[in-house]
Order: structure tokens, then C-alpha cells, then sequence
């Protein structure tokens, strides 16, 4: 009966690095996850060392060399490993430097909105209520509006530039952690281990943050993966529509948008920063999953 | 019963196209974005204008295809009086309007229909004047047709009189524009009549060389081929314009065939279209210029020297090949060469940096610090003016002046620019409306603009005495000297760094044959014609 | 199961009034004046501007023009664009349909994709199928949708020229719309070939903005379906021997649908983000290439008005998932 409930009472009883070798166990017996791991490690230590790494300044402009094709091609020049853009700037140079606007805009868009949407989601889900019918409605206003649509007005409005960018998606991605926390949170409330911990006097405080919530992180952390790669891919096409970071910030987004034009003539200036993207997201997604497994607590026994 | 006439037709037409698709030739154009609506008057921008005043209108008196000459159109011919006060126009007889699934016309163009044109955008209290809300006649009124017309008098059906406040040389290219189209009064009546008034928007008659069929909106507008047009019928049957906003999605259309003429290619793509065997591509210098305007009135930059030693810190080169990817040419002129009068005498300002940080140490000035304002949009005069910016930035550097980049929005960056006490040097252009210098000398660099359209605060005596005498002056070859010397007192004064004058690309099929670059802007597709 | 409908219709009036203000304060809030941004280089003399704020109420305090604004809209006038001069409205309901089929197709093409491959994937957890399943769902929404249209274009298009590049139907294709809806009308005219055309032309934007969604379903499924296969009543379920297709199917696959439905509920606004961009690619006569338009020339009755009714559209579609809810789960429907 009381399998769950059993499980918090271990979770008490075992200490803090039994938790964390258990975790890495799990998280490691993931192979993508650790493979994004490393993808994700190398793309922060290039965003943290790029002055040192990059063999060119990021907005240096080589003016006897617009338009270099990558060194493996005719016409390479071994300065320029992967070619370089319209202006004569070294595109990887310009990657390593843009690692740091894509990490930023996933760090900062993640974390306002995940701390804000689980905390209102978990009190509106446990209380119910005419409080939670009020905050569901001032949620509805801001899922009633497709995100990148509210970001473009919100850009609009503020001015187009990278923070105003990452203010926008994160205050239009809080709400689905409302609504998944709190539709989590209403599944949960039925169960009997929830039942068990109010009978056994469990505070309140301690039955949302500490019994409830990590049964309901699942669906939370695949949501947080999404939208660290959400809020990249958002703030792409906000440059993709010339509303993103400006250039000529190194954004990928932006480098990606801002050479569009050349995509049938050079096609390195479009696809390098695409399958930056494409790589970063991909490694912080299969991260979000190796996550997942080994957090949740039921996915474990199975 | 109407409604069956209606329905008759548009089935007589359905039938019609389905049974001449095997022989009707067919032009699909791809163009750049939607018409804003079909009565050319209340718009000012050319994609509107190639969709509606081009295809279905005529006017008084036309541009040439693929030059600046205005020739007859509705008008078969003109006259000035001696104190160049009033232009009597003879109309053309027999120009008939279209019939079409909504409209059948009872009589020919006459006088009232360009009294009627004319009147809507003119008197306030005209019916038509505010036909539907929000209306507003911008290039009437930007013209300074209001302040410039005393009277339009009908003389007898077929002549006309415009009587003038004051003698204006660019009167007569005012009349070839897109705001002069000629409507029809009594489909106007019509509408009227049946409480539609806004329909004259959407469905369009007119008495030009193609007739509106169809718009479906954002996608595809269609136009017959005009049966009875006075010009005699296009060659091609069917004219599609199939909306496409995206550049780089319009070129591929192009290349696989979907199209048979493309606006506005991105410049990376100019070679490989150009490589193209299936593709032509035309080109022309457009109609522009665009400019660093100093303030001439903000220390040290009422220093000809100071301004004199910037323009030769910029590489104009470098910016040709970075910003405008060859698709623009050097500007050392404020007017563009495709027109009359510009001086091709004048020398334009050496790079040399060495030389201009000579000559700013020499006018006393040192650690100079500045501002660029760098425009957030997309003008043909400027593809990307905040690249230019960054490029310029990079030259004023090496002699020594550092420089901010400050951009606004588009509306603020307008206004602000205005400003007299404006801090910095501005980066804007201007596309010309009638392919008259005065359009660019005069409302850019005349005294009146100070504080207005004349970005750089400039109001130097010489040059204004100019430019004031030449509007005068009845024919534009006694206007020609005056405008070479102006140009001559500009460049010594450089009020501005002219940058660059786009080149316009128009790549199409090989099919088509005909076709004329318009050196105005605009999209013309009358005259042309395209192989099975 | 009425009266939950009419308490959750009740709650749809103070979102829209919400909507309403956001929708009106934002834009309002735009710097610019808009009569500026109309008349751009050639700029008009004082006189005129002011008699244009006049004319568009412009110069009248904030607050009054917001309730002129909702009185207008309670009477069904959601103002005049003024790029065209024509009702907002009618424009809106005029490209509405377009993006209303390709959001469609691209969600049937996500779900049709997405749930049997999420479902398989999590019944063989661990397997190579899973493995490439989930990888594959994990490009696809971590592309960015743009430069996938793009790069489809080239190699399809362009290329191999086996779809057309953008538009909706072939343009020897010329019917009066019906329905709006391409695919129909094209079917109602009888003419040859136009389905096909119709069908051909919605195949590469359908793709490119059903990739988000599809991953999304696919992930979520299979997440939500491992969490139902490890509970207690499909593990009885299973040990009272029921065979592997009922328990898949009817218990687990039930109960995994909420959070999936969940999902597709909040995929709507995301399709209809994506639209923007994928109308934008494809030259798709939508509501959300009008939009990216009408924000850009500062429009500012149909950014309004547009915000407003796509907004509503997202409400109504919300409504529709919370209904859902209700008839899989009588749990939540009895809760309330």
C-alpha cells in the first residue's frame, strides 16, 4: 500500500552523499546524458575561457577576407577554421563568444521562471480555491498569447535587445510550470502516500515542498529542459526577426538570422551557428532526461 | 437580378480562363509584400503602387517606360501659358474603362473623371474626401499640390485646365505619379449609390493596360489582360502577382520556376542568379542616395574642414562591399546619375586617413569624440545601416575621432534626427518620387527643410539662391546649369559623406522579354511579353 | 458536466477583460508616435500630424481611449488597420483559416506521429527503437524552425523540385474560397488537380511546424506512459494477466493522457508562435505573417485587435483541454 510513503521515510533516513552517489549512479548509467554532460561542460568552458580559446576577436573584421569558406574547402584560409561572415569576422571565434549569450539567455530565462511558476503552481494546486481560480486566470491571460508573439509585442514595447528578449520569454514560459506544478499537484493530492503524510501530521509547508513536490518533478524537469532550449530557439527567431540581440553581438540566434541571405552562396555562415544550436540544445536536452531518470523517485524502481 | 449578372460573369470568366489556360500567356510576378489597397491615391509606398496605379490606371501624362521622360497618357497633349500658371491638357477620346464582373461602364473617360481624382484628394468637404476612416491623401498633400492648385477647371469634356498659385517646373512629373491616377467618376457614382464607398479599394476599375480579376488576400492578386485598352492588348492574357515576402524564399520560387520575375534579390545571391542559365538579371542605379548628414550647426562640425577630413577617413569601398555586396555604387553627388542634371564633374573626397587626421589636427581639433546614428531598418539606400555604422566607426577610429553608435526606433530615429541640437551624425536617405533634382536638392538641403527633411542643419546662402531660381525656370534645360553649380557648392561644403546609390537587380526567366527597369522604382509590366 | 461548462464559460470573461488590457496597454505603450511611422522620410507639417492624432484619438487620455476601445469591441468593431484603411476583423477572419489549416495538419501530423511513436518507445524502454525515437524527437524540437524551413526548401524545392516553394495552391488553380480552408475549397471546385496542389503545397510547412510539437508529443507520451506502467493498477493490471494490448491501450494509455493532452493543449500558443515564423518561410496567407507585418509598421489597431483575437483563440482551445480533462479524468470534473 504505502510504497511511497515508505520511500520518504528512506529518503529521511539515508544521508545527503548517499543521495548524490545514488543520483550519479542512475544519471550515469544514462549514456546520452552523459554525453551531453560533456557537450555541455565543453560549451561552458568555452564560454568561460572564449577570450582565451577564440584566435580572433569576435567583432575583428578582416577586410581581405569576406566571406571565407571553411579551411577544408577551395579557397579555405587557415586562419579561419570555419569560414568567416559578410564583414570579414572569424565565425568560430564568433561561436565560442556566442556560446556565452546562448547559455546566459537559458540560465537566466530557466531560472526566473522555474522558481516563479513552481512556487504558484504548487500553492494555487494545494489551496485550490478562489485564489487559485484568480491566479489561473491571470495565467490564462499570458498563455493566451502564442510566446513568441507576446515577446515580439514585449520587444516592441521595451526595444529590441537581448535582455528585454529574456525578460519576455521568461515571463511568458512561467506559466506552464503553474499549470504543469499545479495539474501535477492536483494528481498527486488523490494518492494515498499524500493521505498517509497528512494523517501522520505532516505541516503544511513540508506535505507541498517536501512530500508533494518531488513526486511531481518529472514532468517539471523534461519542462525546464524544453525551456532552456525554448528560450534559445525564442531568442533566435526574435533575431530571426530582428528583434533579438542587435547585432553585432555574436548571439547565434542572431548570427544565424543576420546571414541568412546567403544561405545558396555560403552556406557555412548559415549552418555553422545553426548547428551550434542545434548541438548546445540538444546536449542540455539529453542532460534534462539523464535528469529525469534519475530523479524521479518511481521511474527508479522500475 | 444583379446578383445573376454577377454570377453570370464570373462564370463566363471562370470558363474563360479554364479554357485559355492551354493558350492565355501568363506572367506570374513574385512580388515583395501585399498592396495596402487598390486606390493608389491614399498610399505612398511602391509595392501598393505596383499592384494598383501601374496595372489598372493610367494618368495625364505618363513616364516613358524605363526612363524619367514624361509622356502623354490620358492627356494627348499640353500646354503652359507664358506665365507658367496654366496647363491646358486635350484628353484622349475613346479610352474606355474596364468591364468587369462588378462594374460595366456606360461612356468613355472624360473630364469628369480627372476633375473627380483630383477633387477627392483636394477639397475637404468633397464626398469622396474621407470615404472610408482614416483616409488621408499623403502624397497629394507631400507634394504640395494643396498650397500649389488654385483651380482644376473642366474646359469642355475633353479639356481640362489646371490653374497654379505659383509657376512650379516639376508640376507636370508631379502629374505622371501614382496619386494622380485616373479613376472612373461613375463607378464612383455607383458605389455611392449603393453605400459601398470603400469598395472602390478593393475592387478597382480603371482604365489601364491590365484589369483587376481577383485578390486573394497576403497571397495572389490576378489581372486580365485589358481588351480595350487605348494602347492596344497586352500581349500577355493573365498577370499574377504572387505574394512573397521572404527574400530569399522569393529567389527560389525564381529558380525553380514558380515565378517569372523577382523584386529585390538579397545581394549574396546576385552571382548565383547571375549564373543561372535560365535566369536574366537587369540592372539599374536606383533613385536614391544615401548619406552621413553631420550637424552643421554642432561644433566642430560647422568646420567645412572637420566634415571635409571625415568624408576622407571613410573607405566607401569597403562599405560597397560589405554592406551593399556590390549592389550599390559610390555616391559623390547628393542626386543620383540616372538623373537629369546630375554634375559628373564633381571630384569626390580621397580616402586617406593620414590626410585627414592631418587636416583635423590642423582645424585644432583633437580627441574628437561623436556619435552615428545607425537606422534599425532596411532601406534600399542603406541595406543595413548598422554594419555601415560599425565599418565607419572602424575608419573614424584610425584617425583618431571616437565614435558611439546610438540607434532608435523607426519612428523616434525620424523625429529625433530632426532635432537642430541633435547630437551626432545621422545615417538616412532618400528615394526620389518624380525624378526631379529639385525633389532631392530642395526638400533635403533647401534652408526651409532646417530642423526638418534637411538632416544636417544646413542652410548655406549660395546654394539656396540656386536651387530657389532653377524651380522658376519653365524648361529643365535652363534649369540644368543651376543644378550642376549646386551641386558643386555641396560638395565643397559637405554637408553631408554621400555614401551610396543602390543598385536595383531584377532578375527574371528567360521567357520574359520586354521588360524595362524603371528607373523611378516602380514595377511595370505593360509592353512586356514571355515565350510559351 | 453543463454546469461545468457554464462555470468555466463564466471564466472566460475576466481572462478576455485581461486580455483586453494587455493587449490594449501594450500596445499603447509603444514608443513611436504612430502617425510618425506613417509617414516615415517625407514627414508631415504639424498641422496635418495633429489633425491625424485627432482623427484616430490619439490626443484623448489613456483610460478613455481603453474604454472607447472595449465599448467598440462589445459592439463587434475591432477597429480599422491602418495599413489598409479596412476592418481589422475582417482581415483577421479573412487569413484566419490558412493558419488554422496549417496548424492542423501540423498537429495531426505531430500526434499521428508522436503518440504511437512515444507509446512504443516507452513499452520498449531501453531499445534501440526507443534510443532513435527519442533522438529524434530531441532534434526535432531542438531545431530552430526557421533555418529547418529553410534548409527544406533548398533540398526539396529548390533541388530536388519535388514541392513547390511557398504558397497555397498552384496559381493555374482560381476559385472563389468558400470555406477558407484550402484543402476543402479546392476539393469544391471540381477542378483537377487542385486537391493534389493544395496537398503538395501544405506538405513542407505542415512538417517544418509540426517538428516542435512532435517531439514535444513524443517525449511527453512516453514520459507519461513509463509513469502509468510503473503504477500500482497496471502493475495488477498486468498481474491479473490481461493481455499486454489491453493494459497498454485502455489503462495506461488513458491515464497517460492527461499530461499528454496537457501538452497538445499547450502546444496551441506555440503553434500558433511557430506559424509566425513558418507563415514568414512559406509566404502562408495567415494571421501570423499579418501580425509580424502589422507590429513592424506599428499598425496599431490590428496588433490590438490581432493580439486580442488570436489571444482568444488560445482561450477557447484552453477551454476545450480543461473540458477534456473533465471527461477522461471524473475525478478533477467532481473536485471542482
Amino acid at each position: 500500500m504505502s510504497d511511497a510513503a515508505a520511500t520518504v521515510a528512506d529518503t529521511r533516513k539515508t544521508g545527503r552523499m548517499t543521495l548524490l552517489t545514488e543520483f550519479w549512479r542512475y544519471f550515469s548509467e544514462n549514456r546520452g546524458a552523459v554525453a551531453g554532460l560533456a557537450v555541455f561542460l565543453f560549451v561552458v568552458i568555452l564560454a568561460v575561457f572564449a577570450d582565451v580559446i577564440a584566435p580572433h576577436a569576435p567583432h575583428e573584421q578582416y577586410r581581405d577576407a569576406f566571406l571565407k569558406p571553411p579551411v577544408w574547402q577551395v579557397g579555405g584560409d587557415y586562419r579561419f577554421i570555419l569560414g568567416t561572415d559578410a564583414v570579414g569576422r572569424d565565425i568560430l571565434s564568433r561561436l565560442i563568444y556566442g556560446s556565452r549569450y546562448s547559455l546566459f539567455i537559458g540560465v537566466i530565462v530557466v531560472s526566473i521562471s522555474l522558481t516563479l511558476g513552481v512556487t504558484i503552481g504548487l500553492f494555487t494546486g494545494y489551496f485550490r480555491g478562489p485564489l487559485d481560480n484568480a491566479v489561473m486566470r491571470v495565467m490564462d491571460v499570458f498563455l493566451s498569447f502564442p510566446s513568441l508573439l507576446l515577446a515580439l509585442v514585449l520587444v516592441a514595447l521595451l526595444g529590441p535587445s537581448l535582455t528585454n528578449a529574456m525578460i519576455a520569454i521568461a515571463l511568458i514560459q512561467q506559466p506552464h510550470y503553474v499549470r504543469l506544478t499545479r495539474a501535477a499537484v492536483m494528481s498527486e493530492m488523490v494518492k494515498d502516500y499524500v493521505t498517509a503524510a497528512k494523517v501522520s501530521g505532516v505541516g503544511r509547508l513540508r506535505l507541498m515542498f517536501v512530500t508533494i513536490l518531488p513526486n511531481c518533478m518529472a514532468p517539471l524537469i523534461v519542462q525546464a529542459a524544453l525551456s532552456f532550449s525554448t528560450a534559445i530557439l525564442d531568442a533566435a527567431a526574435l533575431g530571426f526577426l530582428g528583434m533579438g540581440a542587435q547585432p553585432p553581438t555574436p548571439e547565434w540566434g542572431t548570427m544565424l538570422a543576420d546571414s541568412r541571405e546567403f544561405v545558396t552562396r555560403a552556406w557555412w555562415v548559415v549552418t555553422m551557428p545553426g548547428i551550434a544550436i542545434l548541438v548546445t540544445v540538444l546536449a542540455i536536452n539529453l542532460m534534462g532526461d539523464g535528469l529525469r531518470d534519475a530523479l524521479d523517485p518511481r521511474l527508479k524502481r522500475s | 437580378m444583379k446578383r445573376v449578372t454577377t454570377l453570370a460573369s464570373a462564370l463566363l470568366f471562370t470558363t474563360m480562363l479554364a479554357a485559355g489556360t492551354a493558350s492565355a500567356k501568363t506572367l506570374v510576378y513574385c512580388s515583395e509584400g501585399s498592396p495596402e489597397g487598390f486606390d493608389p491615391a491614399p498610399y505612398t509606398a511602391g509595392t501598393t503602387f505596383n499592384a494598383s496605379s501601374r496595372p489598372i490606371y493610367n494618368r495625364l501624362v505618363e513616364f516613358e517606360r524605363g526612363t524619367t521622360k514624361v509622356i502623354p497618357g490620358l492627356a494627348e497633349s499640353w500646354e503652359a501659358s507664358a506665365d507658367g500658371l496654366e496647363f491646358t491638357f486635350k484628353l484622349r477620346k475613346g479610352v474606355k474603362f474596364h468591364t468587369t464582373s462588378y462594374f460595366t461602364p456606360s461612356r468613355d473617360f472624360n473630364a469628369d473623371d480627372v476633375i473627380f481624382s483630383f477633387s477627392r484628394q483636394w477639397k475637404k468637404d468633397h464626398p469622396w474626401n474621407q470615404y472610408t476612416a482614416g483616409v488621408a491623401w499623403e502624397y497629394f498633400d507631400g507634394m504640395d499640390m494643396p498650397a500649389l492648385l488654385k483651380d482644376i477647371v473642366k474646359v469642355d469634356d475633353y479639356t481640362v485646365k489646371f490653374v497654379l498659385n505659383r509657376p512650379e517646373a516639376p508640376f507636370i512629373a508631379n502629374l505622371a505619379m501614382d496619386f494622380a491616377s485616373i479613376l472612373s467618376a461613375e463607378y464612383a457614382a455607383k458605389l455611392e449609390a449603393d453605400g459601398k464607398k470603400d469598395m472602390i479599394n478593393q475592387q478597382p476599375v480603371g482604365t489601364g493596360p491590365f484589369m483587376f480579376v481577383d485578390y486573394q488576400k497576403d497571397a495572389v492578386i490576378r489581372y486580365h489582360a485589358h481588351s480595350d485598352y487605348w494602347g492596344g492588348k497586352q500581349q500577355i492574357d493573365d498577370l499574377i502577382f504572387a505574394i512573397t515576402t521572404d527574400a530569399a524564399v522569393r529567389m527560389q520560387k525564381l529558380k525553380a520556376g514558380e515565378c517569372h520575375v523577382a523584386p529585390y534579390p538579397p545581394p549574396a545571391e546576385i552571382a548565383s542568379l547571375k549564373a543561372d542559365p535560365n535566369l536574366d538579371v537587369m540592372e539599374q542605379e536606383g533613385l536614391n542616395v544615401g548619406y552621413l548628414a553631420y550637424n552643421t550647426m554642432q561644433a566642430p562640425f560647422d568646420k567645412v574642414e572637420v566634415r571635409k577630413a571625415l568624408n576622407m577617413a571613410i573607405n566607401k569601398q569597403a562599405i560597397l562591399d560589405a554592406v551593399f555586396q556590390g549592389a550599390g555604387s559610390a555616391a559623390k553627388n547628393p542626386i543620383p546619375p540616372t538623373m537629369w542634371s546630375y554634375n559628373n564633374e564633381t571630384v569626390d573626397d580621397t580616402y586617406d586617413p593620414e590626410a585627414a587626421k592631418k587636416m583635423l589636427a590642423d582645424a585644432g581639433v583633437s580627441d574628437l569624440k561623436m556619435k552615428i546614428w545607425a537606422m534599425p531598418v532596411q532601406r534600399p539606400y542603406n541595406p543595413d545601416a548598422r554594419k555601415m555604422a560599425e565599418l565607419i566607426q572602424a575608419d573614424f577610429a584610425k584617425v583618431g575621432v571616437g565614435a558611439e553608435i546610438v540607434s532608435y526606433e523607426w519612428g523616434e530615429y525620424l523625429e529625433r534626427s530632426k532635432a537642430k541640437d541633435r547630437d551626432g551624425a545621422v545615417l538616412l536617405g532618400w528615394t526620389g518620387d518624380n525624378g526631379d533634382p529639385d525633389n532631392f536638392l530642395a526638400v533635403l538641403l533647401g534652408c526651409s527643410a532646417v530642423g526638418g527633411n534637411n538632416r544636417a542643419q544646413w542652410c548655406y546662402k549660395p546654394f539656396e539662391d540656386l536651387i530657389q531660381k532653377a524651380k522658376t525656370l519653365p524648361t529643365n534645360d535652363q534649369r540644368e546649369p543651376l543644378y550642376a553649380e549646386a551641386q558643386k557648392v555641396f560638395k565643397e561644403q559637405a554637408p553631408w559623406a554621400t555614401i551610396a546609390h543602390s543598385v536595383v537587380f531584377m532578375p527574371m526567366s528567360k521567357k520574359v522579354s520586354n521588360y524595362k527597369m524603371d528607373p523611378l522604382g516602380s514595377h511595370r509590366f505593360d509592353g512586356v511579353d514571355i515565350a510559351e | 458536466m453543463l454546469r461545468f461548462l457554464a462555470s468555466r464559460l463564466l471564466l472566460l470573461v475576466p481572462t478576455f477583460i485581461g486580455i483586453s488590457i494587455v493587449a490594449f496597454g501594450f500596445i499603447r505603450l509603444l514608443p513611436g508616435d504612430p502617425v510618425l511611422l506613417m509617414s516615415g522620410e517625407r514627414s508631415l507639417p504639424p498641422e496635418r500630424h495633429e489633425e491625424l492624432l485627432r482623427q484616430f484619438g490619439f490626443d484623448r487620455p489613456i483610460w478613455e481611449q481603453y474604454f472607447t476601445y472595449l465599448w467598440k469591441l462589445l459592439q463587434g468593431d475591432f477597429g480599422i488597420s491602418f495599413k489598409t484603411k479596412a476592418p481589422v476583423l475582417n482581415e483577421f477572419l479573412t487569413l484566419f483559416p490558412a493558419t488554422v489549416e496549417l496548424a492542423f495538419c501540423a498537429m495531426l501530423f505531430a500526434v499521428i506521429f508522436g503518440i504511437p511513436a512515444g507509446v512504443v518507445a516507452a513499452v520498449r524502454r531501453g531499445s534501440v527503437y526507443d534510443q532513435s525515437v527519442m533522438g529524434t524527437a530531441l532534434v526535432g524540437y531542438s531545431m530552430p524552425i526557421f533555418w529547418w524551413g529553410l534548409l527544406l526548401i533548398i533540398f526539396f524545392s529548390v533541388t530536388l523540385q519535388w514541392t513547390p516553394v511557398s504558397g497555397r495552391i498552384g496559381l493555374v488553380y482560381f476559385f472563389k474560397p468558400v470555406t477558407g480552408f484550402m484543402l476543402i475549397d479546392s476539393l469544391l471546385s471540381g477542378q483537377k488537380g487542385a486537391f493534389t496542389s493544395a496537398v503538395r503545397h501544405l506538405i513542407l510547412p505542415t512538417v517544418v511546424l509540426g517538428t516542435i510539437p512532435l517531439g514535444v508529443i513524443a517525449r511527453q507520451t512516453r514520459s507519461a506512459m513509463l509513469e502509468v506502467l510503473g503504477d500500482d493498477y497496471v502493475r495488477t493490471a498486468r498481474a491479473k494477466g490481461l493481455a499486454p494490448f489491453r493494459v497498454i491501450g485502455i489503462h495506461a494509455l488513458r491515464n497517460a493522457m492527461i499530461p499528454v493532452i496537457t501538452t497538445i493543449g499547450l502546444q496551441v500558443g506555440t503553434l500558433l508562435a511557430g506559424a509566425i515564423l513558418t507563415e514568414t518561410i512559406f509566404s502562408w496567407p495567415g494571421v501570423g505573417k499579418w501580425m509580424i507585418d502589422a507590429i513592424s509598421r506599428r499598425d496599431y489597431p490590428s496588433v490590438q485587435s490581432g493580439l486580442l483575437l488570436i489571444a482568444g483563440v488560445v482561450m477557447l482551445v484552453n477551454l476545450i483541454v480543461d473540458l477534456l480533462y473533465g471527461l477522461i479524468d471524473p475525478r478533477i470534473r467532481h473536485g471542482r
